[in-house]
């Protein structure tokens, strides 16, 4: 339970810092100190951004940053996708969907490196919150 | 209308794939194909990914592999996580800790294989 919450804590508070994470963090996390599958830890992870998106956007959206029509018909035209995707996932193999979720972290983690070295060190990152 | 159904269709794979929200799929995208600004890329990608995360959760629900508390035990403290890194990044220079969450990652990387 104690490992649950560190691994929501260090997920938003990189989220929040980065604009990078959620999932990225909460998935490895959930494989590596929880012991999950990696199917059940993307599942998991999944459920566990919705509460973060949502605030997220709602704080976003006050700001009036958010363009709702588009993002609205962006969310719509992403059902089928994510349906497709979770589909493949399952008829994935627990070893091979590990094995390509950690290239996938490693390609977050030479893009944030690359971000970091170009930008000036004194000013903050550039994107807004996640 | 054609390039945010495009966008949808990539994230929605990419997250259902994955289980992550798929941002970094969408923001690059609004960008290019679309001429948003970074702010509002982020913004409105946010606001979609309540709609692909949620419903891909959906869909793995059926598949019996989400642990609602442990989703529950994550979810809401990284709404707390998000607000104070948010706090925090008008403060630090986020330089050092974007490297050190990079050494982090490709750590976490190594370890998944050799598991």
């Amino acid at each position: 339970m104690i490992g649950a919450v560190a691994i929501g804590l260090a997920g938003g508070l990189v989220a929040g810092l980065l604009g990078v994470g959620g999932g990225v963090v909460f998935v490895p996390g959930l494989v590596l100190a929880l012991g999950l599958g990696q199917h059940q830890a993307e599942a998991t992870s999944l459920l566990a951004i919705v509460p973060v998106a949502i605030v997220g956007s709602y704080r976003q959206d006050r700001y009036g940053n958010v363009r709702r029509a588009d993002a609205l018909l962006l969310g719509a035209l992403s059902l089928a996708g994510a349906a497709a995707g979770v589909v493949l996932a399952n008829a994935l193999s627990g070893t091979f969907l590990r094995d390509a979720f950690a290239a996938l972290i490693v390609v977050v983690a030479a893009q944030l490196t690359r971000r970091a070295l170009r930008r000036s060190p004194d000013v903050g990152a550039a994107t807004p919150p996640p | 209308m054609l390039e945010l159904a495009a966008i949808g269709t990539l994230a929605g794979l990419f997250s259902g794939l994955f289980g992550v929200g798929g941002g970094s799929v969408v923001v690059p995208l609004l960008v290019l194909w679309l001429g948003y600004g970074e702010r509002a890329a982020t913004a409105t990608s946010l606001a979609a990914i309540v709609f692909i995360a949620g419903f891909a959760a959906a869909v793995q629900g059926a598949y019996g592999n989400v642990r609602v508390l442990d989703a529950a035990l994550i979810g809401v403290p990284a709404v707390a996580g998000v607000l104070a890194g948010t706090w925090l990044q008008q403060r630090l220079r986020s330089r050092a800790i974007a490297l050190l969450f990079a050494a982090v990652l490709a750590a976490s990387a190594v370890e998944l294989v050799i598991r």
